[in-house]
């Protein structure tokens, strides 16, 4: 099984990671380097959280359409649609967030001003306040996340959960920390109040901000920057993710050159010796990158956050391999309160 | 295969490349191959400056660029042919963009807009600032006519061509009502204000108070009044820049993991460089793997593994396993690469070998060049 060097790799002379617990967490925030399968993890982590009957809305701000090159479905507009369905009886929700939209619908909910939203766009005023005003932009975006993540109906939550692939780790804590981007700019008013709330959101026990990284010196780095970034921002940190786990495929030790010609020539394989010098400076290449992964395990383990692990997917992600991302989160202790 | 190679050396050595743009989506090693044909391009005798933009710690004490002051270091001890100099920096959004501001205005003005709390986000935290400034400081680089070759890594963005869009946006900003009716209260004062912008300012106006408050209008208002001198030599800058990346002398490098995701970023890339009639002179396909055993299959391998095990031969099994694991990996890398040669033909590529370890330094660096220069030679001897 994939999954199985899991537990020997943990105990593997390090000091065991807190459990990955938040009973109150009702907004995980996903980020990661690049290439570290943030969009992927999102997606395993809002199928993980719909599992038991829940109802979990995975929401993307960065305009990628990345949820819907994943679940193979067309482009999402900015609407809120089932796109999954999960084990035993749960559903995922997809939502891509456009700030565009996003602003009319807050002139519209607040003020009732829908209708002078299309003279303001006429006017570049939506573009402006989308793209050139400062912090805007993602004062909207993570508006929107809040209310979606604490939505009602008939006095129930609308969504258990809500999964947010965010912005990659050079820009989660500016994105989050939205009040201190608009404080200098507007001291009152609505937008001041409704980023308050936002704040006050985010620094709850209800969100989560999960870190996604592969074994590999930068990625690592940004990880352990981000926590402290999260850190002095008081923004709750939830578990260090690590993507694209391999097994161990080599017995600990030196590589007998001997050992491994018997082993050919026991097997009836061509034993020559430029076939023997390959497959030794591969297995050595191997040890080489299991050393350094060791290593950087070790740095995340003193993050003190839990960790958990995903394995590396070999034949490419596919709807199959999220639900089999998504088992392993749950195995993992990752699920809805 | 059909396929073209790319040809990094005959790139580099030829006079008329002037500037290099590695663009790619973020994880995919931009930094580390810019660097690498940077300091290939030094080694054969061209005076180099390679900019980047965010480097790994590491790799930026590779090249002593612990001191991020903005401006062009001599990166010491290069070997081989004489002339040839490596020179790097960092790129520092915030000064870049102070920079601009003095130069366009008076240092008086310039105070004005330092302390404007618009400004101030705007030069830090924009989207598109990043960007913009990376351009910019390509534009003061070839100005200066001290380089042969200028290396550019450009920024990981949310979308991975801003830096093209970025001139226009900014143009398209600044010839907007949105700022001719933000700029009025600068021009014109209190009747005729209005009379300028009419009743649509009244509806904005409305609005922006509704939603913002009055400060905030006043604030913007006077960052824009204050921005107004500047906006003729931003756009020039923004253009100039934008038509200096289709000149001839420039070569887009298109930087990608031999993943899905990556792949059809890049993708994307190559068709908007060709539909802006952008210079593209590649893919470089990094961190791919490969065999010196091919003939041993993965099959094989796993079967004898399987086997071995069963005796007690862990080691050997073990080895084995390793080659499986590595000949399928490159099986689905090749597949990828075909793939996305069968999508863009008439694109060059060359491969870099997955690293055992990662590049933070000159020796590690030069390594990378070398493998990317060896695709021309293989590809050569293979023809002979």
């Amino acid at each position: 099984m994939a999954w199985g060097g899991h537990e020997a790799r943990s105990t593997l002379d390090l000091v065991p990671t807190p459990r990955p617990t938040w009973p109150d967490a009702r907004l995980h925030v996903v980020t990661g380097k690049g290439g570290t399968g943030k969009t992927t993890v999102a997606a395993a982590l809002a199928l993980a959280l719909a599992t038991g009957g829940r109802r979990s809305l995975l929401v993307e701000v960065e305009g990628r359409q990345g949820i819907a090159q994943l679940f193979d479905t067309p482009p999402l507009p900015y609407e809120e649609r089932r796109i999954a369905i999960a084990p035993e009886g749960g559903e995922v929700y997809a939502l891509a967030i456009d700030p565009e939209e996003a602003l009319l619908e807050y002139l519209e909910m607040f003020y009732n001003l829908r209708r002078a939203g299309s003279a303001l766009r006429r006017l570049g005023a939506i573009d402006f306040a989308t793209t050139i005003a400062p912090g805007m932009r993602d004062v909207l975006l993570t508006g929107k996340v809040k209310e979606a993540t604490t939505r009602t109906e008939d006095g129930q939550r609308v969504y258990d959960a809500v999964v947010l692939d965010g912005p990659p780790t050079g820009r989660i804590t500016p994105f989050l920390n939205v009040t201190a981007e608009v404080a200098g700019l507007t001291k009152v008013g609505p937008i001041k109040s409704q980023s308050d709330k936002v704040i006050a959101l985010l620094r709850s026990a209800q969100t989560a901000i999960h870190v996604v990284t592969i074994l590999e010196e930068m990625p690592v780095q940004e990880t352990i920057d981000t926590a402290a970034e999260l850190r002095a921002t008081a923004l709750p940190m939830g578990a260090v993710i690590v993507n694209m786990t391999r097994e161990s495929l080599l017995p600990a030790g030196k590589i007998d050159r001997d050992k491994v010609a018997a082993g050919l020539k026991a097997s009836r394989l061509p034993d020559d010796p430029t076939v023997l010098d390959t497959l030794l400076r591969e297995a050595a290449d191997h040890q080489e990158r299991e050393r350094l992964q060791r290593r950087e395990r070790k740095q995340l383990h003193a993050l003190g956050q839990p960790l958990i692990e995903l394995p590396f997917i070999t034949h490419g992600v596919d709807l199959g391999t999220l639900h089999e991302l998504s088992g392993a989160l749950h195995e993992q202790g990752v699920m809805a309160p | 295969m059909t396929t073209s190679i790319l040809d990094i050396d005959a790139l580099l050595t030829d006079p008329d490349t002037r500037i290099i743009v590695c663009c790619g989506s973020g994880g995919v090693g931009k930094t580390t191959t810019a660097a690498a044909i940077a300091l290939r391009a030094a080694e054969q005798g061209r005076q180099t400056v390679v900019l980047t933009i965010d480097p790994a710690r590491r790799l930026a004490q590779a090249l002593g660029l612990s001191a991020l002051d903005n401006t062009p270091r001599r990166v010491g001890s290069l070997g081989r042919k004489e002339g040839g100099e490596l020179h790097a920096m960092m790129l520092d959004m915030k000064r870049t963009f102070d920079e601009v501001v003095l130069t366009h205005t008076t240092a008086e003005k310039a105070e004005q807009i330092f302390a404007n709390p618009f400004y101030q986000a705007m030069s830090t935290s924009f989207a598109g600032t990043q960007e913009y400034m990376a351009m910019e400081k390509l534009g003061q680089l070839v100005a200066t006519q001290s380089w042969d070759i200028i290396v550019v890594d450009t920024p990981p963005s949310r979308s991975a061509l801003d830096f093209l869009d970025a001139p226009q946006r900014l143009t398209r900003f600044l010839d907007g009502r949105m700022i001719r009716i933000l700029l009025a209260p600068a021009k014109a004062s209190g009747r005729a204000y209005f009379k300028v912008v009419g009743a649509s300012f009244a509806m904005f106006s409305r609005v922006v108070t509704k939603v913002l408050g009055t400060a905030l209008l006043h604030d913007l208002s006077a960052f824009v009044g204050a921005l107004d001198t500047m906006f003729g030599g931003f756009r020039e800058r923004a253009q100039a820049t934008y038509d200096l990346l289709k000149r001839p002398g420039t070569a887009f490098l298109v930087v990608s993991a031999p993943e899905p995701d990556a792949l059809r970023e890049a993708s994307y890339f190559v068709s908007r460089l060709d539909s802006d009639g952008m210079p593209l002179a590649g893919l470089v396909l990094n961190r791919m793997h490969s065999t010196a055993a091919a003939s041993l299959t993965a099959e094989r391998s796993l079967a004898a593994a399987e086997t071995l095990e069963e005796t007690g031969s862990t080691l050997a099994a073990g080895v084995l396993r390793v080659h499986a694991e590595r000949i399928q990996l490159a099986g689905r890398e090749q597949r990828l690469r075909a793939r996305f040669t069968s999508a863009h033909p008439q694109v060059a590529v060359a491969e870099i070998p997955a690293q055992a370890s990662d590049v933070h330094d000159l020796a590690g660096l030069r390594r990378v060049g070398n493998d990317l220069a060896a695709n021309a030679a293989a590809n050569t001897a293979a023809q002979v």
